[in-house]
């Protein structure tokens, strides 16, 4: 299926590719609020993602209708879930990452330099592998884009977000711009502070015995998803540098088949062409195998990352709430402030409360997500793989039944 | 003069053999019942290299060209009894040289094949006999040239290995001893099975000998493989690793194939040098190897030389047939350098494969580990095991790679260069004898000035000079002629065997492909039940 997309010329969304492609994530849609990226236009350094969404919710003007978005817009909106205290207890969905055309850019920039130091043919096929791969990233990015709003339609609270209604609906621009460079460091700043005093809450050892074992849990796993999913990539690439090599040998193969006529060139001719369907093939497991593996390690990564957080603003909470205890008993001791003492101990006992109850069904839902995407990933991943290595075995037995038959 | 008349080609097969001579008799007459009767002088004669004969042999010859030229079906002219037996030589072996030329030619089946087998006869009327001293210089001569053309691959009863690598003695005078092993019917060697222990050096010394002898006649001489410093120093130091047993490993396969090119080679295995090389139990120590390796030293010399030379040949000289060949050979030597170092990226890449296939199976296992769902857990290890066995499939991969393919295109730019160095020595025979032949036009100066200024004495030895260099020319014309007889059969066997040896090497690297998909698929198929299992 993704072969064809990849074929296509300038039409970057094929006919296959509308509908939730919720690649890491298992969701089930709604009829009620149903979110997808029905189209994506990619301008020189921006992508602009159109957001088409369907609901049957009363809180909307029309049924269905689209706007357009672009990156900065879908940050903004992750940003405020965070910021939001209410969502405190909630696995708030990571953002999509950067759309990064960068590297495709420079790529498809050095081939254009270079044009005039190689064949015709050459030109053209490397032309085409490059905007393959263009392809490739862009449709990456929607997808991660789309799995965002798709998480939040999916969840059942922040489904009802003001701002998501409004990212949703209103079709003039949300006028968010970047961070510029003041905001950017006070992020930093506050990102270092966050890690030392997640230090200080994850020291804390937790009462509750669920918690504690997914403090540990999450810690570890983290770790190793970050890890394989380096070494996933590392991985790929090799493969696909492979796969680059056998195209070029299929090249040379093609000029030393077409410089006479007789049977040795005729065989050379043969094994060329054979060599260019099997490095399709070989592009293509690399391909999948960035989808079905690398992806779902990376999307895992930044999953586990917000878990991560989650507990952190609980932990926070709870020392909040040791603290609000102790302060209570001093302001008792003392008799002095106490009824400030005490309101101020019951909210944070309240918001402690509040975030844990719903921790803990959030992390059983992550769970239960997480293991519903490996298992679709990775049965798809055996089955692609199976594919293309039937694929490959068919192409060599028939190209060496031919070539055997004429020696 | 008989080149001009066109004939249709008699139709020669066993009991007909009489009609060329026939049909000459008819055409030539007076000559060519002088040429009979006085057979058997010239016939003798024609076998001493330098012959100072006139005339007769050189039109007895150029009519034998012509009627052979045209018929390519001469191959089966075997002798009879109606005339001598001499005669009978002369003209089957006549007949068959050219005609072993033209089965090949035909075989391209462009009639330009036959224009250079008739400027032969054009300018140099004594190539027939040329020809048939060449042929009786070899022992068997007949036999040997209806082996070459009657088989179509290689019947040779004659297989080589070179096996079982053994290090001998320590530090930095140790060596490597291989094992060369022979199995053959061949009468000419004294058993039918033996083997002999050999080193290094010993190849590189029968390379060199060989080279001595045959590169002179225009023979395409198998290069051995390269000397490495840095490859036989690991080994001598004892660094017992992977890098040290590819080392050997790859010389190993390198010295058999090499050995395998040189038996196939009819001359070459002919040459008493080769056969002392696979029999004899002891070899003396070859000298001179010890700083150079042959193919480079010998590339060396004559690149020098050639330098300059080549500049004029181009211009004033030009034969079709050899500069298409020449031609090909260059653009075929790019191309085949270029493969080649794809294939060596692509062998790069696929170690890389390997190394971070194996890092990344490992990092699934720990992940697997951490994994609190049993079911997943499970089946991320049998992932991470997935891939470990992927890791042992790329590197064998990447050794079928190489040593398949890279050392075939590796093997094959060495020997393109030995095929120019032929072209070459061709080049320089050319240049010899037409500058015999300038040096004779300004002794014939000399001589005409002497003549003039009427000095006898002096006119004397400018007599002898002038004989003394149209020897020179008659016999520098020959070794021409001679060489590019032996070059153009060289290539065209050496297109032969090229042409086999990459089909089949190929065949077997797709062989080998053909192997991994398979394996891939019984790794993936024993995967995806444990994948379907997660709940």
């Amino acid at each position: 299926m993704m072969q064809e997309g990849l074929d296509d010329g300038p039409d970057f969304l094929s006919e296959e590719d509308r509908g939730p492609r919720a690649v890491n994530v298992d969701l089930q849609t709604d009829a009620t609020l149903q979110v997808d990226i029905s189209d994506a236009l990619s301008e020189r350094d921006k992508v602009k993602f159109t957001v088409h969404t369907k609901s049957t919710l009363p809180n909307f003007k029309q049924n269905e209708f689209s706007v357009v978005r672009q990156h900065e817009e879908f940050i903004w909106l992750h940003d405020s879930f965070v910021e939001n205290e209410e969502y405190a207890g909630y696995i708030i969905p990571p953002a999509p990452p950067r759309p990064d055309f960068d590297a495709s850019r420079e790529k498809l920039q050095k081939l254009g330099e270079g044009e005039g130091s190689m064949t015709k043919e050459e030109f053209t096929k490397m032309k085409q592998e490059l905007e393959a791969e263009y392809l490739a990233i862009f449709k990456k990015t929607v997808a991660m884009h789309e799995v965002f709003l798709c998480r939040v339609a999916a969840h059942p609270v922040l489904r009802k977000d003001l701002n998501f209604h409004v990212f949703l609906e209103y079709n003039q621009d949300l006028s968010v711009r970047g961070k510029n460079k003041r905001e950017k460091m006070e992020d930093f700043f506050k990102n270092v502070v966050k890690s030392a005093d997640g230090v200080l809450v994850a020291g804390v050892k937790d009462v509750d015995d669920f918690f504690e074992h997914e403090k540990t849990f999450l810690l570890e796993y983290h770790n190793r998803v970050k890890d394989a999913s380096a070494k996933s990539d590392r991985m790929i690439r090799s493969h696909k540098s492979a796969a680059d090599d056998i195209n070029r040998i299929a090249s040379t193969l093609y000029t030393l088949g077409t410089q006479d006529s007789t049977d040795v060139c005729k065989f050379f001719l043969k094994v060329s062409e054979l060599f260019e369907k099997t490095r399709k093939i070989e592009a293509r497991v690399a391909a999948d195998e960035d989808l079905k593996l690398a992806d779902l390690l990376k999307y895992y990564l930044r999953e586990s990352q917000a878990a991560k957080d989650l507990l952190y603003r609980r932990g926070r909470a709870l020392v909040d709430y040791e603290n609000a205890n102790k302060a209570l008993d001093r302001a008792r001791a003392k008799n002095k402030d106490v009824l400030q003492a005490e309101t101020s101990q019951q909210v944070c006992c309240q918001k402690f409360e509040k975030i844990s109850e719903s921790a803990k069904q959030e992390l059983i839902d992550f769970k239960t997500r997480r293991v519903a995407a490996f298992r679709k990933n990775l049965v798809e991943l055996a089955e692609l793989e199976l594919k293309h290595a039937k694929g490959n075995l068919q192409l060599l037995q028939s190209c060496l039944g031919v070539l055997k038959g004429d020696t | 003069m008989a080149a001009s008349s066109p004939r249709n080609p008699p139709p020669l097969r066993g009991a007909e053999n009489q009609d060329p001579l026939s049909e000459m008799a008819d055409e030539d007459s007076d000559e060519g019942e002088d040429i009979f009767v006085g057979n058997s002088n010239p016939v003798a004669e024609s076998f001493q290299p330098d012959t100072a004969n006139g005339e007769e042999p050189a039109d007895l010859f150029s009519e034998e060209e012509t009627s052979t030229a045209v018929n390519s079906s001469i191959t089966t002219f075997k002798s009879n009894g109606v005339h001598s037996d001499n005669e009978n030589d002369l003209f089957a072996e006549v007949s068959v040289e050219l005609s072993m030329e033209n089965p090949s030619t035909t075989a391209k089946t462009s009639g330009a094949e036959f224009t250079p087998s008739l400027t032969l006869s054009a300018t140099q009327p004594r190539s027939m006999e040329q020809v048939g001293y060449n042929r009786t210089s070899a022992t068997q001569p007949r036999s040997m040239e209806q082996l070459e053309e009657e088989k179509d691959e290689d019947s040779f009863d004659m297989d080589v290995a070179v096996t079982n690598p053994e290090k001998i003695g320590d530090g930095m005078n140790a060596y490597m001893a291989y094992k060369v092993s022979t199995r053959t019917t061949l009468p000419m060697f004294r058993n039918r099975t033996f083997s002999v222990w050999r080193r290094f050096s010993d190849f590189l010394g029968l390379y060199e000998k060989l080279s001595v002898k045959h590169s002179l006649n225009g023979c395409i001489i198998p290069p051995p493989p390269e000397k490495s410093v840095v490859g036989m120093t690991k080994v001598k130091v004892g660094k017992e690793d992977s890098s040290s047993a590819d080392f050997v490993e790859r010389r190993r396969a390198a010295l058999e194939r090499y050995l395998q090119r040189v038996v196939c080679h009819p001359s070459l295995l002919q040459d008493p040098d080769v056969r002392e090389f696979l029999e004899r139990d002891e070899l003396p120590r070859a000298v001179g190897t010890h700083t150079l390796s042959g193919a480079g030293f010998l590339k060396m010399i004559n690149r020098a030389s050639d330098a300059v030379s080549k500049m004029t040949i181009k211009i004033s000289y030009s034969d079709a047939w050899f500069d298409n060949k020449l031609q090909e050979v260059e653009s075929e030597d790019l191309q085949l350098r270029k493969l080649h170092a794809v294939v060596d990226s692509l062998v790069n890449h696929r170690k890389e494969l390997c190394g971070n296939t194996a890092v990344f199976a490992k990092s699934m296992a720990m992940l697997g580990n951490s994994e609190d769902n049993t079911a997943l857990s499970r089946a991320l290890s049998q992932l991470a095991e997935v891939e470990d066995k992927m890791e042992t499939l790329h590197q064998e991969q990447a050794a079928s790679d190489f040593f398949i393919l890279a050392e075939l295109l590796a093997d094959y730019i060495r020997l393109l260069g030995a095929v120019r160095g032929c072209f070459e020595q061709r080049m320089k025979t050319w240049q010899r004898w037409q500058e015999a032949q300038s040096t004779l036009q300004k002794k014939r100066e000399v001589e005409a000035k002497l003549l003039w200024a009427n000095k006898p004495d002096k006119l004397q030895q400018a007599k002898e000079e002038i004989t003394e260099w149209e020897g020179k020319v008659t016999q520098y014309e020959r070794d021409f002629d001679r060489i590019s007889v032996t070059v153009r059969k060289e290539f065209l066997r050496f297109e032969k065997e090229k042409s086999k040896d990459f089909k089949s090497q190929i065949v077997k690297y797709l062989e080998s492909l053909l192997q991994s998909q398979q394996r891939l698929v019984m790794f993936w198929e024993a995967f995806l039940p444990e994948a379907k299992a997660i709940a």
